[in-house]
């Protein structure tokens, strides 16, 4: 066994921590409050190469595995839980899908652009009676020649607002269910047919854009078909594992961050005589939450082990998604109630932490569907066979 | 035992309920967005009597008795935790401190108009290093004949951009002073407030206090009943801040479960499986408890016992409960419990503020630890 990172997983770590500190956290609380995508930081993120970098050299990708994109999501996550979102949704799911499963020339048109962050990419699954529950989708694709035309919308999709390349999940057999009736398919935001219908406003991640999509006779070559026609469920499903398992990653650097300021603040902060570190009530929140930053901190990189040896993996990426999103949550909500009224003032960076956080159980698949995933899987190894 | 309102109280709820659907709801989402005062809600609330609930009639107030207070916080709360504790800033903290501690004189001259809504109350308290901790106050008094000098920094003062009258806590030489300072007073200025995660029609504000000249005449009660004073205003607040958690927590309830009955995942609506029913059923369970421990304080209060007793033990599960309650009814409703345009997310970030504001859990937690202790004689301090 060997737990440490190498030399350099720990330079790529320095490099981005710089970036994330001088580049990020200045602009962090103005996206926040001004609901503005951070463009500019995407646009040098790409230029110096960690758009890219789990995908390959030969594609524009720095090549660092997945190790390396957790890292690049546990150090943005410490700073700035939407720019991690944009990174998540542009990396993990958007470009990973056709990481996975495109073609050499797919790979060329798309992935190398996406690597340098030229072209931002968003992923295209959740519809309004269709989220998690994917048998249910309802954007259509018919074949027409050489073409593909989908007609339908997506719901809630991240970078949907000024992402340029969006993969999309649509039914092309009505007949046969998730498996074998959905194809995935690569679509350019300024081809004729392709709205976006509405920019969702939420509590928290505000500096994203959560997208509303219209897609009417929305033309698509048969060459932008991704992985096999009837086969889109299996493409997304491994790309939804990955992104399982970095917004784990990202989560972890928001708990971390919760345990950094607690114990900045505790340290200053008096109250009856002494200071807060000093009274138990604080002491058990901070070890609490230290004790879960270090578990969570190695299932994520575990994971990351797995993937970059090839091992299965999609049990252990469900649990770092669900347990990253909770114990972000109750690190960060921990670190509200250290800060008392500072904690609830959009002054300081822990409201906003507190309503980012709060989305990492719900999206990407609910924690609910997380424990079902789970739950399923254990059941099926001693022969059960559950259903949602 | 009888665990059923009286005809007054029943009709009284109906009477807020009524209320609060027709002048409150309607402006909540809105005054949230916006981060408006609920003004005019406050001026209508102020014709049916709720600005004077608890006050007695001889002061214009409506006479409520402490259950029924519970009824009217909680039910504005369902549809706007702002409105709720802007209001119960106003009564339980402010109009309510001058009616226990006031003389016949304090009375006459700010009761009336309170009660009227022409002037609402603040309670400035809270410095930048002083909350919880009464006895670490900064804000000094000096001795001015029969008029005393302020000066100080208070944060956080609730109703600060609204307030036509502020109940401010100083240290004096034989410890803490309260005193009426109204809004005009020279060297009183309400400055910066606070943008706040929830709340955000309830106005937070600094106040500064320069030079600022009060007549001895205004002081509420004795030198030294200052720290006594401001316990009775928390320990009132506590309750109605819990009776805003259990309004929240029922709205919450309501609105996630019937969206369960509307959603449809795998085939069902999510009402079928068996993890959203516990979330709800969990969360109805709390709320219920949250609901008998508050009417019974409520009641004891009414009973003239002291309320001391049981104000931390009931702030303490009311923001727990709104807070554990609202987290499950966001998770109910996924993704849409996140959007701004639903009303859950309001609920959620309000309900937050309730495990600070009026004293933090882990505070309440001590004053709850030195009841238990007290039995054992064992000194037990924060």
């Amino acid at each position: 066994m060997d737990f440490t990172f190498s030399p350099e997983h720990t330079a790529l770590r320095r490099l981005i921590r710089e970036f994330a500190e001088n580049e990020v956290a200045p602009i962090a609380a103005e996206l926040d409050r001004e609901h503005e995508v951070p463009h500019e930081v995407m646009r040098k993120l790409g230029k110096i190469g960690l758009l890219g970098v789990c995908f390959p050299q030969e594609y524009g990708g720095m090549g660092a595995g997945e190790a390396g994109y957790c890292i690049l999501m546990e150090e943005l996550g410490r700073i700035c839980t939407s720019t991690a979102t944009n990174v998540g949704a542009h990396i993990g799911i958007g470009a990973m899908a056709i990481h996975l499963d495109g073609t050499p020339e797919q790979k060329r048109k798309y992935l190398v652009p996406l690597a340098r962050g030229e072209k931002i990419a968003a992923f295209g699954l959740t519809e309004a009676n269709a989220g998690s529950d994917a048998a249910n989708i309802r954007t259509r694709a018919v074949r027409e020649g050489d073409s593909w035309i989908l007609d339908g919308g997506k719901v809630f999709i991240t970078n949907g607002g000024y992402a340029d390349v969006i993969t999309i999940m649509a039914v092309t057999d009505p007949t046969l269910g998730a498996r074998g009736g959905v194809t995935a398919f690569i679509a350019e935001s300024q081809w004729p047919g392709f709205k976006v219908a509405r920019e969702e406003d939420k509590m928290g991640i505000r500096g994203t854009s959560t997208a509303e999509l219209v897609f009417e006779e929305l033309r698509v070559p048969h060459e932008n078909v991704l992985g096999k026609v009837g086969e889109g469920f299996v493409t997304f499903m491994k790309s939804l594992d990955m992104g399982r398992l970095t917004l784990g990653a990202a989560c972890l650097g928001g708990a971390q961050a919760a345990v950094e300021w607690s114990v900045r603040w505790a340290k200053a902060r008096k109250q009856f005589g002494a200071e807060l570190a000093h009274k138990q009530s604080i002491q058990w929140m901070i070890a609490d939450m230290a004790t879960e930053v270090e578990a969570l901190r190695s299932l994520v990189y575990r994971v990351a082990w797995m993937v970059d040896t090839g091992q299965p993996f999609t049990q252990l990426a469900a649990m770092c998604k669900m347990y990253g999103s909770e114990v972000a949550s109750r690190a960060i909500d921990m670190a509200l109630q250290i800060h008392g009224g500072l904690g609830c003032s959009r002054d300081f960076p822990i409201d906003r932490a507190f309503r980012d956080a709060r989305i990492a159980e719900i999206f990407e698949g609910t924690n609910e569907i997380q424990r079902i995933v789970i739950a399923t899987n254990i059941f099926r190894e001693h022969g059960v066979r559950i259903r949602p | 035992m009888d665990f059923t309102f009286s005809e007054e109280q029943d009709m009284f709820r109906a009477m807020f309920r009524d209320f609060s659907a027709k002048e409150v709801a309607p402006k909540a989402e809105e005054i949230d967005h916006e981060e408006k005062p609920p003004v005019d809600a406050l001026r209508k609330a102020a014709n049916q009597g709720f600005l004077g609930a608890t006050l007695p009639e001889d002061y214009f107030g409506a006479g409520l008795d402490t259950v029924s207070y519970a009824l009217l916080i909680e039910t504005l709360a369902r549809d706007c935790m702002s409105m709720a504790i802007t209001l119960a800033t106003h009564v339980s903290l402010a109009a309510m401190s001058i009616l226990e501690h006031g003389t016949d004189a304090q009375k006459e001259e700010w009761l009336p108009p309170m009660a009227a809504g022409e002037m609402i109350g603040a309670f400035a308290l809270t410095e930048p290093d002083a909350g919880s901790d009464v006895g670490g106050l900064q804000t000094r008094i000096t001795p001015a004949g029969d008029e005393v000098l302020l000066d100080g920094v208070k944060t956080w003062v609730a109703n600060g951009e609204i307030a036509g009258l502020f109940l401010v806590f100083a240290q004096g030489a034989e410890g803490v002073e309260a005193f009426l300072v109204p809004k005009n007073t020279p060297g009183l200025t309400v400055g910066y407030r606070e943008p706040t995660l929830g709340l955000r029609s309830v106005t937070f504000n600094t106040v500064y206090l320069e030079g600022c000249r009060v007549p001895t005449a205004n002081r509420l009660g004795k030198p030294g009943e200052g720290q006594s004073i401001a316990q009775r205003a928390q320990d009132r607040m506590a309750v109605a801040l819990a009776a805003a958690g259990l309004g929240a927590a029922e709205a919450a309830i309501s609105t996630a479960a019937q969206f369960a009955t509307e959603r449809v995942q795998f085939g069902v609506p999510v009402a079928k499986k068996q993890a959203i029913q516990s979330y709800v059923a969990e969360a109805f369970v709390e709320t219920e408890a949250l609901r008998n421990l508050i009417y019974h304080a409520a009641w004891l209060a009414d009973q003239g016992e002291d309320l001391s007793l049981d104000a931390s033990t009931v702030k303490a599960f009311g923001a727990r409960v709104a807070r554990s309650v609202t987290n499950r009814m966001v998770q109910v409703m996924g993704g849409y419990g996140y959007m701004e345009d639903y009303p859950m997310a309001r609920k959620y970030r309000d309900a937050r503020m309730l495990g600070i504001m009026g004293g933090p859990t882990e505070l309440h937690y001590v004053q709850v630890a030195q009841r238990v202790f007290a039995e054992w004689d064992i000194e037990i301090t924060p």
